[in-house]
């Protein structure tokens, strides 16, 4: 017995040398694989793969195998600390999430406490998707970098773009009531006030997230309003439930979304017969023209099955292997010194930049509208003959905004 | 605001017997064996996926007769096998069961299904719109979920007032142990009962799947509401959870078309005092707090009236 103890005090340790001299670059996806978010997560989890296996195929990053560890959070805040300090354990140093600001802003939070009390462990967290302003702003840290454009920047890019559309006249807004839907709709306030002064604003609703089974009452409601167009920045379930009541209401306004795109969205949409009706704000989509991009969307499709949702997510793993290529090593330290400031040419074309003063990456921002497909549109999404069309592109400095962030340095 | 009122109203009649649809399982088991079946939204759900599978293979027509059978067998199984073990220890015993079947029921719906959405489309029979008021339409299968919520009700208050079985069922509400003496077989009628209040649950299923989102956590998502409808109804009602999912339903639909507040009632709280907790309650919107008003409802009916609104017996 006591021997055996022994024999297992030697070799233990041994496994434990050989797992850290182990050559993969971990990366932690935390995100709700579970829940009213999962259809998106598990979007985002594949889109994620499938950029690891292309690392991988050359070469990987400085030689490292990058593996994607996957951590279910339920769309929950003290879940994904939980889930955080799990993937910290399991020796994760890079933390990708984006499902939720408020998620986002608890992850931001719990990064910059662990890299304060472990001195040379330091954890850097990936920002693909969680959009509230604060995150780059007063909230800012150096740890956190984020490839999306902020819900203030698309706000800013869509109002500029709907303020010569004469034929707005009464905008109902509807967002999920917590931090981003509340950003979406006190930025649409604002820009549409300074912008449109004489569009009237006939309804501003706050719903519960992820909640809400039945639209039908929402919808009711933007009908008795009179409005002609809807801004939301509903995504998951809250957008496909909402399209989708709309639909059997035969509802007929232009909707100006943020995530009609995610899954169920585009079915729902060609339902309804709201042919070029539904607007998207994106940072690239399968139809844009670039044909680097309609090469990889088609290759993406191919192996994943599904169309290409975060064109970033490509943009910020490419930039994650060149920073490391540039600071020639994997250590996250190193890494974010590297990557602030970079800039890189996007998948869609133009060159976008990670601005040192806030690590907000800005990139060109499309508007596209969902329905027919014209001739020279090869992509359709869901299966349903209907694919994004492009409308309008904001150029990266037209889609800069400032910033208040006054980052803390290590 | 005519045009709101007529449409909310109808809305809310749709929803409630949606609602009604899924409680009414529920409300025979627990009046019948007072067990608070938590699974009961479980069924629901294999009910939608069953429903789901089955109109992949063969059609939504058959669909919507085998797969409520096919869960009436499961619900029947669970009592024989499991429940019937658990009663002896009582109810919490039971309570314990019924609630560990749920947790186990959406992991295995998520491993065979995945947790997305899966694609359950309404049967192009009854895809288009059966009548628009005030310019909105109103789809031809929510007026079908209606009939059949409707359909239901009626057929369940016949066997229970008007047959041989209703009569034991009923008399089993109240006096459990007499009708054990009476020489009936009390295990095979709990199993009966067991078996159609599953097969109601996952007859909902079938047919709410399309019109809601059939995914691995409708059970989650529904299942607190119904508890709040029989409950609220009256433990063992029958027409009390049809007027409770009614009233239930109502009440959601107006609330969310309310967009006063505190605030726009009695005027701003002292705009010198600034934003503050009690400031952030006095703006909430009655729309806002919509989704919690039925749970309000349960803890007032459960203070004033704790046998509920149309309650026999006192548990």
């Amino acid at each position: 017995m006591r021997k055996l103890t022994l024999a297992i005090a030697l070799i233990v340790p041994m496994f434990g040398q050989v797992a850290a001299a182990e050559d993969t670059v971990k990366i932690g996806y935390i995100d709700p694989l579970s829940g009213g978010g999962a259809s998106i997560g598990e979007g985002g989890l594949k889109t994620f793969q499938y950029l690891a296996d292309e690392l991988n195929a050359k070469g990987g990053i400085l030689g490292h195998k990058v593996e994607i560890v996957p951590f279910d959070n339920k769309t929950n805040p003290q879940e994904t600390l939980v889930q955080a300090q799990k993937a910290i354990d399991a020796g994760v140093r890079f933390i990708t999430q984006g499902n939720g600001s408020s998620v986002g802003l608890a992850l931001e939070d719990f990064v910059n406490k662990n890299n304060t009390r472990n001195p040379g462990k330091e954890v850097l967290y990936f920002n693909y998707a969680a959009v509230d302003p604060s995150m780059t702003n007063e909230k800012c840290s150096y740890w956190h970098f984020r490839w999306d454009a902020s819900s203030e920047i698309k706000m800013e890019a869509l109002t500029n773009y709907l303020k010569d559309i004469a034929s707005i006249k009464k905008v109902y807004l509807i967002n999920q009531d917590y931090s981003f839907g509340q950003s979406v709709r006190s930025d649409a306030r604002k820009m549409l006030a300074a912008k449109r002064p004489d569009v009237e604003i006939v309804g501003d609703e706050l719903h519960p997230l992820l909640k809400i089974t039945d639209f039908s009452p929402y919808i009711a409601k933007i009908k008795a309003s009179g409005a002609d167009s809807v801004i939301t920045g509903n995504w998951g379930q809250d957008i496909a439930l909402l399209l989708k009541a709309a639909a059997d209401a035969g509802l007929k306004v232009n909707w100006y979304t943020y995530y009609a795109g995610g899954a169920g969205g585009p079915t729902a949409i060609k339902q309804t017969g709201l042919d070029h009706q539904v607007f998207q704000l994106t940072e690239g989509f399968a139809n844009t023209g670039h044909q680097a991009a309609m090469d990889y969307e088609k290759a993406f499709r191919a192996k994943a099955n599904m169309s290409l949702w975060y064109p970033r997510a490509v943009n910020e793993m490419r930039m994650f292997k060149i920073a490391a290529e540039k600071a020639n090593s994997i250590d996250p330290v190193k890494v974010a010194a590297a990557l602030e400031d970079l800039k890189f040419d996007v998948l869609d074309g133009g060159t976008g930049l990670m601005r040192k003063d806030d690590h907000q990456f800005f990139q060109p921002i499309y508007i596209s509208s969902f329905g027919k497909l014209a001739a020279n549109e090869p992509f359709d999404e869901e299966n349903t003959g209907w694919g994004w069309h492009l409308v309008s592109r904001v150029d990266t400095p037209q889609a800069m905004v400032s910033t208040t962030c006054k980052m803390a340095r290590p | 605001m005519l045009d709101l009122i007529v449409i909310s109203t109808l809305n809310g009649v749709l929803f409630g017997m949606l609602l009604f649809l899924l409680s009414s399982g529920l409300t025979v088991i627990f009046s019948m064996m007072g067990v608070l079946n938590f699974a009961h939204a479980s069924f629901y759900m294999l009910g939608a996926f069953f429903g789901f599978q089955l109109t992949k293979w063969i059609g939504f027509w058959p669909a919507l007769v085998l797969a409520p059978l096919l869960v009436g067998a499961i619900g029947m199984a669970v009592e024989r096998y499991g429940l019937r073990n658990t009663h002896r220890h009582g109810h919490v015993a039971e309570l314990l069961l019924t609630f560990g079947l749920a947790f186990a029921i959406e992991e295995i719906v998520s491993m065979i299904w995945g947790r997305s959405p899966v694609d359950y489309r309404v049967p192009a029979l009854l895809d288009f719109p059966a009548f628009t008021v005030f310019s909105t339409n109103y789809p031809a299968y929510k007026i079908f979920m209606l009939a059949v919520s409707i359909v239901i009700f009626v057929v369940l208050l016949i066997v229970l007032r008007r047959t041989r079985v209703g009569l034991i069922v009923q008399a089993a509400l109240t006096h459990p142990h007499m009708v054990g003496h009476l020489g009936h077989n009390v295990g095979r009628v709990f199993m009966a009962v067991f078996g159609v209040g599953s097969a109601l649950a996952g007859l909902a299923g079938v047919i709410a799947g399309p019109a809601l989102v059939t995914q691995s956590d409708m059970a989650a998502s529904l299942g607190p509401i119904l508890f709040v409808v029989i409950v609220f109804g009256g433990l063992g009602s029958l027409p009390g959870a049809f007027i409770a999912s009614l009233v239930i339903g109502l009440v959601q639909t107006f609330a969310v078309a309310i967009n006063g507040s505190l605030a726009s009632a009695f005027g701003p709280l002292d705009p010198a005092a600034g934003p503050s907790v009690l400031g952030d309650i006095w703006n909430v919107s009655v729309a806002q707090v919509a989704p919690i008003i039925p749970y309000l409802l349960l803890v007032v009916v459960l203070i004033v009236r704790p046998v509920g609104l149309m309650g026999t017996r006192e548990s």
